[in-house]
């Protein structure tokens, strides 16, 4: 029962990976950026959170109003004044222009913040949790964590599909110059798509401080287990990414039960597994985002 | 393959255009490089423990940087895992010194065979990754070697180890022989780079860049050059890992394993000119006077530096090489050709083949 347990526990983490992968995939599919910056953004969320709960006492649940659209607007942002730039440059340049916005930004929350470790506090739904049999326990936030990470990837996909910005934003990902005839406008349409996925990361982010500590270093894990689970998922599909988001959470949690030290480690394995021998990945290109 | 090598002429008549590579500027360098790295070579016998500590931090810091950008300026490959090789430099090094019992200057150039042992397989990984999905993958990499290694308590674990090889020697020695190490490295890491660039593989780089599938078509072994390149850019990294651990003498996996390596090395070969030979060298001078300058402002200085890289990213994708050099005309290490006009006259620099500087910006 142990290992059961494990395997819920694991599909419960896959959540939070889902909804830090969702964002990673949309900025991939749309302007094929990969956005080195995704996990410090996260971070930088959950100290906006922090900050707001520690001057107004608010829940992080309330503060999530103000973080998550803010963090939407810091997304229009980065894309409007640095990727689009970027991009425009080709070559290695929004690689190069992410990864100093993920270091520069992990390096002023360290200064601000000092490396001390802090936390959302959330209350008793942080730790109250219900109980299948006598051996499973789902705790609340889990489980509203996981709902978020179901919810938002369902919903980027019905955006994407049914929706006309969706289409638009998909027309971008095909063929750009087509899209700009038809009248597209591109650089909106890109700053759109990112500030979609730094809401979710902030979302994300959110969450992680609520269910453990961060620190200006954590932010480092949280883009490499975001990007593991779309690699074992399978490029370009948000499906792909929820499953793959679950399966880290699995191996991740199962190596842990074998050793605590082996938890991280065991879902690099999995991930290294899956590039050596399925590297399309579990489940690929059934959408396209 | 072979015709695809532009030949000079023998006997250039009037109106055949005649290619030639090395220019007033080559030479200058050259003149200045050699007696240069004299006058640094004798460095142990003028100056001070201090500034000789100083220094090796400097020629790690233009060894490492040399190495991304063979891998990134020239190879496309931008890889932000090449921590990996540094942790595995300083811990070969000190396995290879204490448990092994061999000489510390044997056991560098066994170090750097190892880790291109070790980046063959790893190459083979990281290779079914492309762009951004590749730069992350290397990082898993390199935090998956970070796991493993902490998992062995005869290397210290998580706690780290120390570098006892150079017990014997007085700390004067021991700082002039590290020196000396590292400015070898320093001579081998551009050496390499230029002849590696000049040769067949370089060319076929410049093919690759401009576009892949064209260059694969042509014959260009596309995968089997961005190995050659994964694995020595795997050694050299290596050498300056073992440099790092050779002058700190401390070996730790949190910070041999960091990824503030990679940063550094991203950051002083974007501010100094990807794709060039120069351009590590410029920018690792450059960070080497600001960490000298902004000593006491901790990591403001690492702040300050992406914040650099970033606006060098967008408005100056040459560098500040780019910026000395006029673009590429002046160039102290010709990895391409130049085409001279019929009148002898030089042809823009933007005919010359083989510069593997980052494309100029796309319509």
């Amino acid at each position: 029962m142990i290992w059961v347990n494990a395997l819920v526990q694991g599909v419960l983490l896959g959540g939070l990976y889902a909804l830090l992968a969702a964002g990673l995939s949309l900025m991939f599919g749309v302007m094929r950026i990969v956005n080195l910056a995704h996990g410090t953004l996260a971070l930088g969320a959950a100290y906006l959170g922090y900050v707001l709960v520690d001057s107004t006492g608010v829940s992080p649940f309330v503060a999530l109003v103000v973080v998550v659209p803010v963090m939407a607007v810091v997304g229009y942002t980065i894309q409007w004044g640095l990727l689009n730039r970027a991009l425009a440059m080709g070559g290695l340049a929004p690689l190069l222009a992410t990864f100093g916005v993920a270091i520069v930004l992990a390096q002023l929350l360290q200064e601000t913040f000092s490396a001390d470790s802090r936390t959302l506090q959330v209350g008793t739904i942080g730790i109250r949790s219900f109980s299948i049999g006598d051996d499973i326990f789902v705790g609340w936030l889990q489980l509203i964590i996981l709902g978020a990470g179901i919810a938002v990837i369902v919903g980027l996909q019905l955006f994407l599909s049914r929706t006309g910005t969706g289409r638009a934003m998909r027309a971008c990902s095909d063929d750009v110059e087509t899209a700009r005839l038809m009248g597209i406008d591109s650089r909106h349409m890109y700053a759109v798509a990112a500030s979609l996925a730094i809401a979710t990361v902030g979302l994300a982010g959110m969450f992680q401080g609520m269910r453990t500590q961060f620190a200006p270093a954590s932010g480092d894990m949280l883009l490499i287990f975001a990007f593991e689970a779309v690699i074992i998922g399978g490029l370009g599909s948000l499906w792909g990414t929820l499953l793959g988001a679950v399966t880290l959470g699995v191996a991740q949690v199962v190596g842990a039960q074998v050793d605590p030290s082996y938890g991280v480690l065991i879902g690099h394995l999995v991930f290294l597994s899956v590039l050596a021998f399925r590297p399309t990945g579990l489940l690929p290109k059934m959408v396209t985002a | 393959m072979t015709t695809t090598l532009p030949t000079a002429p023998t006997a250039p008549a009037a109106t055949m255009p005649r290619v030639r590579r090395s220019t007033r500027a080559s030479w200058v360098g050259l003149a200045v490089a050699v007696p240069l790295t004299v006058v640094l070579a004798l460095a142990p016998y003028y100056l001070d423990r201090g500034s000789q500590g100083s220094l090796v931090s400097l020629f790690s810091l233009v060894v490492m940087a040399s190495m991304w950008n063979l891998l990134a300026g020239y190879g496309g490959m931008v890889s932000i895992g090449q921590q990996a090789y540094i942790g595995i430099g300083a811990y070969a090094l000190v396995y290879l010194t204490s448990t092994a019992g061999l000489g510390p200057f044997v056991a560098v150039p066994v170090t750097m065979v190892l880790a291109g042992l070790v980046a063959i397989p790893i190459s083979f990984l990281a290779f079914r990754l492309s762009g951004g999905y590749f730069a992350i993958g290397t990082w898993v990499i390199a935090e998956v070697a970070r796991l493993v290694i902490v998992q062995f308590d005869s290397l210290g674990a998580g706690a780290g180890t120390s570098l006892m090889a150079f017990n014997d020697l007085t700390p004067g020695r021991r700082i002039a022989y590290v020196y000396w190490l590292g400015l070898a490295g320093v001579v081998l890491a551009v050496l390499v780079t230029y002849l590696l660039m000049r040769s067949r593989v370089g060319l076929g780089f410049t093919a690759i860049r401009d576009d892949d599938l064209a260059a694969a078509s042509l014959g260009v072994r596309v995968t089997r050059s961005k190995r050659l390149v994964f694995v020595v850019a795997a050694m050299g990294t290596a050498l300056a890992g073992a440099m790092v651990a050779a002058s700190t003498l401390r070996v730790q996996p949190d910070s041999v394993f960091a990824l503030n390596w990679t940063a550094l090395m991203i950051f002083i070969v974007v501010i100094g000119g990807i794709g060039t030979v120069e351009g590590p060298i410029i920018g690792a001078i450059v960070l080497f006077a600001l960490q000298q300058w902004l000593a006491d402002l901790g990591t403001w200085y690492l702040i300050i530096l992406g914040a650099v890289a970033i606006v060098i990213t967008l408005f100056l994708p040459r560098g500040l090489w780019g910026l000395v050099s006029g673009n590429g005309r002046v160039r102290m290490f010709p990895v391409g050709y130049r085409l001279l006009a019929p009148a002898g006259r030089g042809v823009t620099a933007r005919g010359e083949a083989g510069s593997a500087a980052p494309p100029a910006e796309r319509p």
